[in-house]
């Protein structure tokens, strides 16, 4: 799978409560989570299908909310890659499709840049210069590539 | 041989686990509340699968938008409540019963050497009783609620050793804030933290809860304090089933931290939970809101320790007591310590999750400050422009008496 898009840069411990605030988990209709994403950090953020989000260390932290990758993908968000991730955001986004790349573009990135992800080689392609990243174990490629644990398990009846 | 992490996954998943593999464990008990529960069932049904894999094994406790506060809230409960009768399970703590994470403790789920998995972050508070315990996703508990299993890459783990003793007016919840600071906020990714010393041993199971419960905040997977007496004494006749307790067995840990208990009681500043400064340096910060409860202190050792600092006196903010369960709200009506917190101007609500994350029962205005007994402090969690500093019961209800964050020394 290959992703390019325009690059939205945030930094470090970018945390669940201001990917999703509390306010809105209560209910389950993605779109709703989509509308408000990044809404607690950046009320300017307004993706465009495929954007990309560049970010440093720790991404995701806090709860265990699942609506934090699902606003971000409804909001149009191809792809997340940051210096590390927080563990159960890492999961879920595996879970709900929501393609992440743990390397560190981030120095070589500035906002509104174009970003390419190549997803089977683990590489991105930023500022002219290409990154390596450590390649998800196939059985999570796999989950991602159905998108998501849901369609996975499907497909596997 | 190995971590107490690598030792459960090892037994759960029928093979060696060593530090960086993947195994697939079997799950022996799984929680989810109110809140993640709704994604849960839904992925659950698009799962396509008729029935859930053990009604027995799977805990239910309504907690964190109680009472409903709205229409749609009180559907979506409405609708949780029809599909676990329709799938059997009659572990269901409705409105009231108490914090899924207390709840699981007090009805003896949380044991020795058991897996549990919990759809909520905090989930780590079972590592108390020496469980792996570990928060989850909506979809992977759905793969739960379907299999009774789930994948996982065996943890790396930290080894953390409190010694000394905690002097007065320092608490497990200080001892806490201390080591967050020291490790940093994503100090601890991916990885398990162990917890020995001294100071750990001296703690209470309801400090032990508290200790393990903010693991997540260094981005642990689980933290665990090994088994000993006091866990046994707790679990005596509460215990839901058989267990057997696991110890670290020559084992190698990635990284070894060491802390005294000798400290002041801590305090975290917005808006990092790592942000954490000794309560002399922020004695005076103006509040408007006192919060003492949550999953982190909501023990009816706190609030006993808050009605310590309040009785006979007067609050000079808003001071909301909401309690970790119904039985922890029992034990302070039949022993005069909600009498005292009341008399002293406090305000009592019913059990459950209150406004920790915003969700409702005291959210606050834009500009205004809380000084919680809550585990986050995160930008906006509390109410968006709000401030959240967040330190032990006794730091809480001193600032109480004042209107601004007090060192709680002065009361005791």
């Amino acid at each position: 799978m290959r992703l390019k898009g325009k690059a939205w840069k945030y930094g470090d411990n970018v945390d669940t409560d201001v990917i999703i605030p509390g306010k809105y988990l209560r209910t389950s209709d993605f779109k709703t989570f989509g509308e408000h994403a990044m809404e607690g950090l950046d009320p300017s953020f307004k993706p465009a299908a495929g954007d990309i989000i560049v970010a440093g260390k720790n991404f995701g932290c806090g709860s265990s909310r699942e609506q934090a990758p699902l606003a971000l993908k409804y909001a149009g968000i191809s792809c997340v890659v940051a210096r590390s991730f927080a563990r159960i955001f890492f999961r879920n986004a595996i879970n709900v499709g929501l393609p992440i790349v743990e390397t560190d573009v981030y120095d070589a990135v500035q906002k509104g840049d174009v970003v390419e992800v190549d997803l089977d080689e683990g590489k991105v392609i930023a500022g002219g210069r290409e990154f390596g990243s450590t390649r998800l174990p196939g059985f999570l490629q796999d989950i991602l590539s159905a998108g998501g644990l849901v369609a996975y398990r499907r497909s596997k009846r | 041989m190995g971590t107490i992490t690598e030792e459960i996954l090892g037994r759960a998943s029928g093979k060696k686990a060593c530090a960086g593999e993947f195994v697939i464990a079997r799950v022996d008990y799984a929680m989810s509340h109110d809140g993640t529960s709704v994604l849960a069932v839904k992925a659950f049904k698009d799962m396509q699968v008729d029935k859930v894999w053990d009604p027995g094994r799977i805990i239910i406790p309504f907690d964190h938008l109680v009472p409903a506060n709205n229409e749609t809230t009180a559907l979506l409960q409405k609708e949780l409540r029809e599909w676990a009768s329709s799938q059997k399970i009659s572990h269901l703590y409705d409105v009231g019963e108490g914090i899924c994470h207390q709840v699981m403790a007090e009805n003896g789920f949380a044991l020795p050497g058991k897996v549990l998995v919990g759809a909520d972050s905090h989930s780590c508070t079972y590592g108390a009783f020496g469980a792996f315990g570990t928060g989850v996703g909506a979809t992977d508990m759905a793969e739960v609620y379907a299999s009774g299993k789930l994948w996982f890459k065996v943890p790396e783990t930290i080894k953390v050793t409190v010694g000394g003793r905690t002097s007065k007016g320092v608490t497990p919840k200080d001892v806490a804030l201390r080591i967050i600071k020291g490790i940093k906020t994503d100090g601890a990714a991916y990885k398990a933290l162990e917890f020995y010393g001294p100071a750990i041993e001296e703690m209470s199971m309801a400090g032990r809860m508290t200790l393990c419960n903010m693991a997540i905040e260094m981005g642990a997977k689980a933290g665990i304090v090994p088994p000993d007496a006091k866990t046994e004494t707790y679990l005596k006749g509460i215990a839901a089933e058989p267990y057997e307790p696991v110890h670290a067995n020559d084992a190698h840990y990635c990284d070894e931290y060491h802390f005294d208990s000798g400290m002041s009681p801590q305090v975290a500043c917005p808006i990092d939970v790592d942000n954490v400064h000794d309560v002399e340096e922020v004695e005076g910060t103006h509040v408007d809101q006192v919060l003492i409860g949550s999953c982190t202190n909501g023990r009816y050792e706190d609030l006993e320790a808050a009605a310590r600092v309040l009785k006979g006196k007067k609050v000079k903010c808003r001071t909301l007591i909401i309690p970790a369960s119904r039985r922890v709200m029992l034990e302070a009506v039949n022993s005069g310590v909600a009498a005292a917190l009341l008399s002293a101007g406090a305000t009592l609500c019913n059990a459950g999750c209150g406004p920790c994350l915003g969700g409702h029962m005291g959210v606050l205005a834009q500009g205004e400050a809380c000084m919680s007994t809550t585990n986050r402090n995160f930008k906006g969690r509390m109410g968006k422009g709000a401030d959240v500093y967040l330190g032990s019961p006794l730091t809480a209800a001193a600032t109480a008496l004042e209107g601004k964050i007090a060192d709680p020394r002065r009361y005791l």
